[in-house]
């Protein structure tokens, strides 16, 4: 499962960023730390961090954690109250958008997110009121902007391709599977523009939706995968809005007709809209009938 | 049912694809009226065609039937195609299910000219009433003005659609008239200052009055048909600044002629001008966000774009007196103007600075481009070539790389058989950076 681009390292040594005595003078020693997986978790590890005076060497989620010989592991239970403090308080020493900026970049699910967001903290700490969010000779500032930057270009893609069904009973749904964890950035969206039709976006990866019931947005958690409601092309045909396969249809045939053969150019084509994509995209589907173009040149020259 | 509709659709999209224009932003609509859409931010793509164009809109002809004999458009009266037409709920619905469903930011809708120009634009503004009003759609709406309309009509379109364009159609009145003889720049201009006149007076009156209803909040656009006429790359850019200074377009667009005609008027070529079209709106983004005149891009001396390298580089090359720039230093404006260094490079390059001098590991970790700039930036005093080159040399190195001449053209023939050219021929959202996300308008 590839989770960022080939163009960023994949995860950078930030422990290796400061050797050991090196500390800053507020840490003690180091330490390791295990969570939940949930952002109020990893919140709560850093203020325990803080309280101990250690330095986090590792931030894992429960399970996925690699213990190091002989490493002893601190699991920290997240305490929504604690993680609230967190929060609140690092706008005290960062800009809204800076601190938003963190919580994307835990989003991006990278497997060196929490250290990163932690090195970043401390960095602002340490720069003493100065907003660093623009020093981008920093590695761990350039690397947070840069992360952004996908995570914005991920989310900015599911507004562009999500392409939902309409079931019988009014409701539109549509599957998908992000790159990143970007579901939490698409609800305002979606919910502005879809105001009056029900609808549901199911990430099929990550077994969680978004369901919009004409009042308010929701987070919907499905177990299983089998328990997913609809799941893209497993709707069976019996459940959905009877014109539904005219308008997908004609979509095709939309898409089939706006190109221009004499331009063509698939390289373009896949690199604004990659293949991963095509499996939920309508226009990218079988198509009933053959394409026929029209017949519309003179060509007696 | 079912089969009409979709004969008319692939018909009246068919013929509408020459337009270049798919953009959706600009817009300023918000949904708060419980309806649907929202069109208050940045445009959107759902899809790309084959031709790795954007799509955002749902971008049809009305009607394909025309009384107009352009010698350009595959719609003139003298050609033999099919013909259709849709009704008003017809494109209603489809916009109103396409949107639904996440494939469209919007309408684009147009229309050959039937009876008369009056007659044709009020069906077009009749379909945009009816979206807003009956279907409450704050989708975006983009209608083309006919040529000839009245005032009133115009007037009444900007109400409801979000950006009108009218288009300019070739690079010259000379041109127009002898390909289009219904058609002359006179006409098209009055409505394009009348557009641009109504924008500025609803700007005024919204200041005072918040309640005053928006016009064509998007602005207008136009496009003209490159390659199917004499005009130099001079002429046309210039005919594009005047455009955008004396009339206020939020857009120019160019459209590489595709051959549509056997017409004698008309040039036979095979393959569409994309190079050129192309470097054009490149040089259309250096008026635009990069602070260049139209006279810095080419001259009556230098009247056609290179097509080999950007019209960037080549000013840089014909200005080496102003080169090598220091990025520790250097002014936003005159940074921007390195090339390789694009307006995200620039912007991060003036922010890093001040915390500490950037040295050229920072430069390629931002992004910028050391194969090109660095024949033309020095850092913290530095400069990374040892000797002084001169233009051809320079030029050659950008272009084949360190090697020897002889390799160089080697590597040129084998670039003429390279399978498939990568040019970006998505006029709305790719800046010659390819800024993927930033739809400018």
């Amino acid at each position: 499962m590839q989770r960022h681009a080939p163009g960023l390292p994949a995860a950078v040594p930030i422990t290796a960023l400061r050797r050991p005595g090196e500390l800053p003078p507020s840490f003690r020693s180091s330490g390791r730390f295990t969570y939940d997986g949930s952002f109020d978790g990893l919140l709560t590890v850093v203020l325990a961090c803080w309280e101990q005076r250690l330095w986090p060497e590792a931030i894992q989620p429960e399970g996925a954690a690699q213990g190091g010989l002989f490493a002893e592991t601190q699991h920290i239970e997240t305490d929504e109250e604690r993680a609230r403090r967190v929060w609140d308080g690092l706008l005290r020493h960062m800009p809204g958008e800076a601190r938003t900026s963190l919580y994307k970049t835990f989003l991006s699910e990278r497997p060196d997110r929490e250290l990163l967001i932690f090195r970043y903290v401390q960095l602002a700490i340490e720069a003493g009121g100065q907003d660093i969010s623009e020093n981008f000779g920093n590695d761990t500032v350039r690397l947070v902007a840069d992360i952004n930057k996908q995570l914005f270009r991920e989310k900015h893609r599911m507004e562009a391709f999500v392409r939902f069904e309409k079931s019988h009973d009014g409701l539109f749904h549509a599957t998908v599977e992000p790159d990143f964890d970007v579901l939490p950035l698409i609800a305002e969206h979606f919910t502005k523009r879809y105001a009056d039709q029900r609808w549901l976006i199911f990430d099929r990866r990550r077994g969680y939706g978004l369901y919009y019931d004409l009042q308010r947005t929701d987070i919907l958690s499905f177990d299983a995968a089998s328990d997913a409601p609809r799941s893209g092309s497993a709707v069976s045909a019996a459940v959905l809005d009877e014109r539904e396969p005219l308008f997908q249809t004609l979509w095709q045939t939309y898409f089939d007709h706006v190109n221009i053969p004499e331009r063509r150019n698939l390289k373009l084509h896949r690199r604004h809209m990659p293949k991963r994509y095509w499996r939920f995209l309508t226009e990218k589907q079988p198509r009933e009938r053959r394409f026929e173009p029209i017949q519309n040149k003179n060509n007696a020259a | 049912m079912n089969e009409r509709i979709q004969e008319k659709l692939s018909i009246l999209a068919d013929a509408a694809k020459y337009d270049a224009s798919c953009s959706s932003s600009g817009g300023k609509r918000k949904n708060d009226n419980g309806g649907l859409g929202n069109a208050e931010g940045m445009g959107i793509c759902h899809s790309y065609t084959e031709d790795g164009r954007c799509v955002s809109l749902l971008k049809i002809l009305l009607t394909n039937h025309c009384i107009f004999d352009c010698a350009y458009c595959v719609s003139r009266k003298s050609n033999d195609v099919k013909r259709a037409a849709f009704t008003v709920q017809e494109v209603v619905d489809l916009t109103m299910n396409f949107y639904r469903r996440n494939y469209i930011e919007g309408l684009f809708l147009s229309s050959g000219i039937f009876s008369s120009a009056d007659y044709t634009m009020e069906r077009l503004v009749r379909i945009a009433k009816k979206l807003r009003l009956e279907e409450k759609f704050n989708g975006y709406i983009h209608l083309k003005t006919i040529p000839g309309a009245s005032e009133e009509l115009i007037q009444e379109a900007g109400l409801y659609a979000d950006r009108l364009s009218v288009n300019i159609e070739l690079p010259s009145d000379d041109s127009l008239q002898k390909l289009a003889p219904e058609k002359n720049y006179a006409e098209i201009l009055t409505p394009m200052s009348q557009i641009q006149l109504k924008v500025a007076e609803n700007r005024e009156e919204r200041e005072l009055f918040r309640k005053v209803p928006q016009f064509a909040p998007a602005g207008q656009t136009t496009q003209l048909v490159v390659g199917a006429t004499p005009e130099s790359d001079h002429q046309i850019i210039k005919l594009a600044d005047g455009l955008y200074k004396g009339y206020g377009l939020k857009r120019v667009y160019y459209s590489g002629y595709v051959p549509v005609s056997g017409d004698q008027r008309l040039p036979q070529v095979v393959q569409p001008p994309l190079m050129r079209e192309h470097r054009l709106y490149q040089s259309d983004w250096l008026m635009r966000f990069y602070g260049f005149d139209a006279d810095e891009i080419l001259d009556p001396a230098h009247p056609h774009l290179d097509l080999e390298i950007d019209p960037k580089l080549a000013w840089a090359l014909r200005h080496r007196e102003i080169f090598p720039v220091d990025v520790n230093t250097a002014d936003y404006e005159l940074i921007l103007r390195i090339p390789g260094i694009g307006m995200k490079s620039a912007k991060r390059i003036v922010a890093a600075r001040r915390f500490a001098p950037l040295t050229l590991d920072h430069l390629h970790k931002f992004g910028v481009v050391l194969r090109r700039a660095r024949y033309f930036i020095t850092c913290r005093g530095m400069a990374l070539e040892k000797r002084e080159y001169d233009e051809q040399t320079v030029r050659r190195k950008i272009l084949y790389g360190d090697g020897q001449t002889r390799s160089a053209l080697v590597k040129r023939q084998l670039d003429l058989f390279a399978p498939e050219p990568t040019i970006i021929t998505a006029p709305d959202l790719v800046s010659p950076q390819l800024d993927l996300f930033r739809q400018a308008s």
